[in-house]
């Protein structure tokens, strides 16, 4: 990690920007390198006291002034047009490139399939095949990172962006939001798996829509401020939530409801109307504030065992 | 060009009524006489107690942030109070620290005497935009006991004006109100040097922190109300939901960008300008050395100032904006680093043959000059488009920045404050403390901010209140350094202040420096000087060969 | 019209030798003159910025989407526009011979010149007041059922974002430029013209100041893209 911090290369662009980068740690690396050498050596040369030369000391050289603002001159624009150059590849994605539309939203990645199929905080590709994203956001601006491919492209509430990737390397690799987009920023991860063809062709046969609705609202249960009061640890005296799900819940009018779907449904949107036994009643209601799609989404989350 | 305009200064009879004048600090010791004051010296001295308080507020936040990042999923403080933190921390030490801090404080006490005047031009405005910066303060500080704003120091929208529930909009009048103190402190300043310098003072001989501190205000002037507007049109769509920048209507949240950016770019060239003329009084006075090249100094910071206007785009190459656009902005990006590469180059060439001094002042000027070339050459990665694509936003960006503005402008500041030390309150600082606390700085800076470098190629993004754990260790390094750091930043706050009573008196020079700031009484006397001085050469004058007696170095502290 | 200040029985060379002596920082009266002069200039230079934002902002828009920006173009009110820019020509004017007549302290003139001024500004508002009057009634307002559609849409209503911030900014400093005169109207009401020359000189500054902004606004708003 000291020597090369950067994760190994897994898409077609990411060698290119890699040499780049060789190029850039040695050009300036090189100079740094100098001129605090340089400067060291001065220092100890002309230290007060020593007996170095010091006739005719220069304060101003013509040609040295002009070569030391030519020569960085030609450097930064060789840099600069073999930047640009890799740079424009980002704007050129291969005709053949499968489009993937990735919704953001605080906090979380909804990527949808042309053949309509969803994932949430994850995108399966086949290996070797380009993809382009095609990206929007529902609410602030987020940012489609992914380290591994040196791909990064903000993604904004009222209009499309673009990206585009060819992936070089089965695994999983890490996708980061890297647009600050609220408290919950940090935590807007998710994986890139990248598998060959035939795996891929099996995962796409497989129709598992379940898992990805209790994902999503594993994350609304910590978006919508859920878990702020239900996660075991939170500083709020409330119900823990796990394991919730068809047991009998005794109420604080002495009665003992079944925890069914009404129940929960009820507990989310008026919650004032029943109230767990031994617990104040502070517990907001969210009518108005979830769509039906979060909602079923939450559920599906509650009656899982992921529940923390 | 020579004095010709000026020359109606010598019409003026000179009094020469007082032969030991008494030192502006001793003109009243009341603190209403420092609250009413109109004299430059005492308003620098108000600007750096309330910069140092601000500093050390931010500073307590950025302690926090780097024990909370300590360990990969820890909960020192939760994610909504990480927010606020370094929101706080970005924008108290970018507007209430770094940006009045050389210029408010040295400058206001330096520009005058440099170019030998007995005030600056307005010297009411003077201290009322210090009122105003402390009226922007309790702002601040109103909005930090208030629950705090969690918007990031950039204000992004919709994020800001739609979405955050903090205080954004106190935020926003905070930064706004401080934003006309540092108007008109440029304002200032550039009438200042326009038409009170003393005879034989012409341009170009002028000191670089002069030069510095002009090309500064010119940028103040110029972009700091585009700032202000941007934030009014922001605080007015929050209030409103009307505005030019939501999608929803029609607006452009990337409009925002622009202008937030148009304004931010030359702003770090206001943080950086006036260390660079700091460096540059400090390097050749310990050199005894003229300073190598200083026409081409000067122009170079003029050029700085000026294509420092032209590149805001290059915090938006994966924002959205046209590739077209981000190509212009990286050009032109590397040529506004020429000017810096010709600073750093002559900086390195006034060494050669002088005579050098590690004395406190030289260690912090020099280790500026290291650190603003680390800092300035990632810039060049950041600059470069295809670099920046995988580099932005993480915390890469995070050590630039810091690079420059902490290791660069922090240290230049605390090396001007000791050199004029002597100046300002008489007194000499203990010499061997502050070259202990200057090489505690210069390391403790490193270990904080080099490993964020390799974080940052690693691919960890900045603002996370927890991160991946394969980054733990480079963060703890990186959090024990800031430990050391603040030590460093402790050790100069507690002698300095020591040494304004006990430190042995200080001579009018005790560097032998050249400039006209030492041919005045230490501390001067509240009209500057006896005798309107009148200047007959160009600047640094000084001679390797011959230094002239030692100057006095005195022992710490018992 | 004009009444020199002799009249007052204060013959010119006393009241010039009773201006104030200079502050101490600049030596001679013409000095700090001229510095407070510069002053107001670089004052200036800062209140330029301050549309700049805006007008960076019309920039971007216009370079996004030039031809929504003709289209909301069309839509403004090029007689009004077109009438209140002769309106603060005429007041340029009118503050230019303000100035002269201070300058030759002929208090008469001068106060009349700037109440003329003043007079022009209030119209000027009067009938910017009118014309948004107006553009409200025709729905030129983004925010509330905006009347031009069509993919043109989002740029008109940048356009119109940014003509209601840029013409009330102009608005609010007209306003502030109108107090001004008043209050030296007032504080010239039986006092000598000489010490107030310098300041009327540089206020007048800022008059000139608004009223150079108007032409380009007008220019940027009414007349930059032609009309069918
Ligand atoms: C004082 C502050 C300061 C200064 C002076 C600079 C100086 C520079 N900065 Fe930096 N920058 C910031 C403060 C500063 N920056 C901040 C605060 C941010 C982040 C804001 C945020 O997002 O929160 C930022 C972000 C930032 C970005 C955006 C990164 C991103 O978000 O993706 C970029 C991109 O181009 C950039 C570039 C540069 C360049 C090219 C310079 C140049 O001016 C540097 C010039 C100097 C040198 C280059 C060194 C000397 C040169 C030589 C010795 C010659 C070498 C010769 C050869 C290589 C041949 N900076
Ligand atoms: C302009 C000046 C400036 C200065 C001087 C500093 C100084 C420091 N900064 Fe700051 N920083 C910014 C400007 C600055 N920073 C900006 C603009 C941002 C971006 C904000 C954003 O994203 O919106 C940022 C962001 C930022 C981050 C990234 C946060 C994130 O993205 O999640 C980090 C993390 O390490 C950091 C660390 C530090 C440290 C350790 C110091 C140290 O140098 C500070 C050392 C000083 C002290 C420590 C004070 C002295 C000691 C005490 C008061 C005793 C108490 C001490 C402890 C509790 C340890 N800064
Ligand atoms: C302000 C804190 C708070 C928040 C936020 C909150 N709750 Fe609650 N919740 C409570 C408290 C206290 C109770 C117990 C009292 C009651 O039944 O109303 C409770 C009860 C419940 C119950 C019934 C528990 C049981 O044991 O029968 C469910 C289910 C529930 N909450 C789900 C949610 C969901 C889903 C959300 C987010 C959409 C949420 N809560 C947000 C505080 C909170
Ligand atoms: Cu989404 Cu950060
Ligand atoms: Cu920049």
């Amino acid at each position: 990690m000291i020597l090369n911090p950067l994760p190994p290369p897994a898409s077609t662009l990411a060698p290119k920007i890699d040499h780049l980068f060789i190029a850039m740690a040695a050009l300036t690396g090189l100079v740094a390198i100098s001129v605090a050498l340089l400067m060291l050596i001065f220092v100890v040369r002309y230290r007060r006291g020593s007996k170095a030369d010091r006739r005719n000391p220069p304060s101003g050289a013509f040609w040295l002034e002009v070569g030391w603002t030519g020569i960085p001159l030609l450097a930064f624009f060789i840099i600069f047009l073999w930047s640009t150059a890799v740079f424009s590849q980002y704007y050129r994605p291969p005709h053949n490139a499968a489009p993937i539309y990735v919704l953001a939203k605080q906090w979380m990645w909804r990527i949808q399939h042309p053949n309509g199929r969803r994932e949430i905080n994850q995108l399966h590709v086949p290996l070797g095949y380009p993809v382009e994203l095609v990206m929007t956001s529902q609410d602030v601006i987020h940012s489609f990172f992914v380290p591994a491919f040196r791909l990064k492209q903000d993604v904004l509430p009222g209009r499309y962006t673009y990206a585009w990737f060819k992936p070089t390397r089965t695994g999983s690799f890490t996708l980061t939001c890297t647009q600050y987009c609220g408290t919950l920023h940090y935590s807007m991860l998710g994986q890139i798996i990248v598998m060959r063809d035939a795996d891929y062709a099996r995962w796409l046969a497989t129709p598992n829509q379940e898992p990805d609705i209790i994902a999503q609202g594993a994350v609304l249960f910590r978006s919508a401020g859920c878990s702020g009061c239900h996660a075991p640890g939170s500083s709020v005296h409330a119900p823990e939530l796990r394991g919730l799900y068809g047991r009998p819940v005794p109420l604080s009018d002495g009665s003992t409801v079944p925890a069914d779907d009404t129940y929960l449904l009820d507990s989310i949107l008026e919650p004032e109307k029943q109230i767990v036994r031994g617990f104040a009643p502070i517990m907001p209601t969210f009518r108005g504030q979830l769509s039906q799609d979060d909602l079923d989404a939450l559920l599906a989350y509650l009656r899982s065992a992921e529940v923390p | 060009m020579n004095a010709v305009p000026h020359a109606k200064h010598r019409d003026v009879p000179v009094p020469r009524e007082v032969l030991h004048p008494q030192s502006y600090l001793r003109e009243g010791s009341t603190i209403w006489s420092w609250l009413t004051t109109r004299d430059h010296k005492r308003i620098g001295l108000l600007y750096m107690i309330a910069i140092t308080f601000f500093f050390f507020i931010g500073g307590a936040a950025a302690g926090l942030i780097r024990l909370q990042l300590m360990s990969a999923s820890g909960n020192l403080v939760n994610d909504r109070t990480y927010t606020e933190l370094f929101t706080a921390h970005g924008i108290i030490m970018v507007w209430f620290f770094l940006i009045p801090s050389i210029p408010a404080t040295l400058g206001n006490f330096l520009v005058p005497l440099m170019i030998g005047a007995k005030e600056v031009a307005f010297p009411r405005l003077n201290l009322a935009s210090w009122y105003i910066y402390t009226f922007g303060g309790l702002l601040v500080v109103a909005t930090l006991l208030s629950g705090g704003v969690d918007t990031g120091w950039t204000f992004y929208t919709p994020l800001s004006t739609l979405f955050s529930n903090t205080r954004v909009i106190l935020a926003a009048a905070a930064v706004f109100v401080v934003g006309f103190s540092t108007i008109l402190t440029g304002l200032n300043f550039i009438v200042t040097v326009h038409r009170l310098r003393a005879p034989g003072m012409t341009w170009f001989r002028l000191p670089l922190f002069v030069w510095a501190q002009y090309t500064t205000s010119v940028i103040m002037v110029l972009a700091t109300p585009v700032l202000a507007m941007t934030l009014l049109l922001m605080a007015f769509e929050r209030l409103t939901r009307i505005g030019i920048f939501d999608p929803a209507l029609g607006g452009d949240p990337l409009l925002f960008q622009h202008l937030f950016w148009f304004y931010s770019h030359p702003a770090v060239y206001i943080m950086v300008l006036p260390a660079m003329g700091v460096a540059s009084e400090i390097i050749p006075c310990f050199a005894r050395k003229r300073v190598f090249g200083y026409r081409a100094m000067a122009y170079a910071m003029l050029g700085i100032g000026a294509f420092g206007f032209l590149v805001w785009g290059h915090h938006m190459f994966v924002s959205g904006q046209s590739s077209y656009a981000s190509d212009v902005f990286s050009l032109l990006s590397f040529i506004v680093a020429v000017p810096s590469a010709i600073k750093v180059f002559n900086w390195t060439a006034t060494l050669y043959k002088g005579s050098i001094e590690l004395a406190a002042p030289m260690i912090y000027a020099l280790g500026f000059v290291v650190l603003f070339l680390i800092g300035g050459l990632t810039g060049l990665w950041l600059a470069a488009t295809a670099l920046d694509v995988d580099l932005h936003d993480t915390y890469f960006v995070i050590a630039h920045f810091h690079y420059i503005m902490v290791g660069g402008t922090v240290m230049a500041y605390l090396g001007g404050l000791h050199f004029w030390w002597p100046k300002i309150v008489g007194r000499m600082y203990p010499e061997r403390w502050a070259r202990i606390a200057a090489w505690l700085i210069f390391i403790g800076f490193n270990l904080t901010f080099y490993p964020q470098f390799l974080l940052g190629l690693a691919g960890m993004p900045r603002r996370y209140h927890h991160y991946l754990p394969q980054f733990q260790l480079l963060n703890q390094l990186s959090s024990t350094g800031a430990g050391v750091l603040a030590l460093g930043y402790l050790l100069p706050l507690v002698y300095l202040i020591w040494a304004m009573r006990r430190g042995v008196r200080a001579p009018d020079n005790p560097w032998h420096a050249t400039g006209l700031e030492w041919h005045t009484s230490s501390p001067p006397p509240k009209e500057n000087f006896e005798v309107v001085p009148r200047v007959t050469g160009a600047p640094y004058d000084y001679e390797p060969t011959s230094i002239g007696p030692e100057p006095p170095h005195p022992a710490g502290p018992p | 019209m004009s009444t020199p200040d002799a009249q007052l029985g204060i013959p010119p060379a006393a009241q010039l030798a009773a201006e104030q002596p200079p502050a101490k920082q600049f030596g001679t009266r013409s000095n700090q003159d001229e510095a407070t002069e510069f002053g107001m200039w670089v004052f200036l230079a800062t209140e330029l910025m301050f549309f700049g934002a805006l007008l960076l902002g019309y920039a971007y828009g216009r370079h996004l989407d030039p031809a929504g920006f003709a289209e909301a173009s069309r839509h403004t009110d090029l007689v009004i526009g077109t009438a209140n820019t002769a309106i603060l020509l005429c007041s340029a004017l009118t503050m230019s011979l303000a100035i002269r007549a201070a300058q030759r302290l002929e208090r008469g003139a001068l106060m009349s010149f700037l109440a003329v001024s003043a007079l022009l500004g209030l119209l000027f508002l009067a009938l910017k007041g009118y014309e948004y009057h107006d553009d409200i009634d025709e729905g030129l307002v983004p925010w509330a059922d905006f009347r031009i559609t069509g993919i043109h849409r989002g740029a008109a209503a940048m356009f119109y974002f940014l003509y209601y911030a840029l013409t009330a900014l102009h608005a609010l400093h007209l306003c502030i430029a109108i107090i001004v005169v008043l209050v030296y109207l007032v504080r010239l009401r039986g006092a000598a013209v000489a010490p107030f020359r310098q300041q009327i000189t540089v206020a007048a500054l800022y008059w000139h100041f608004v009223d150079g902004m108007w032409v380009l606004l007008y220019t940027l708003i009414y007349v930059a893209s032609p009309r069918s």
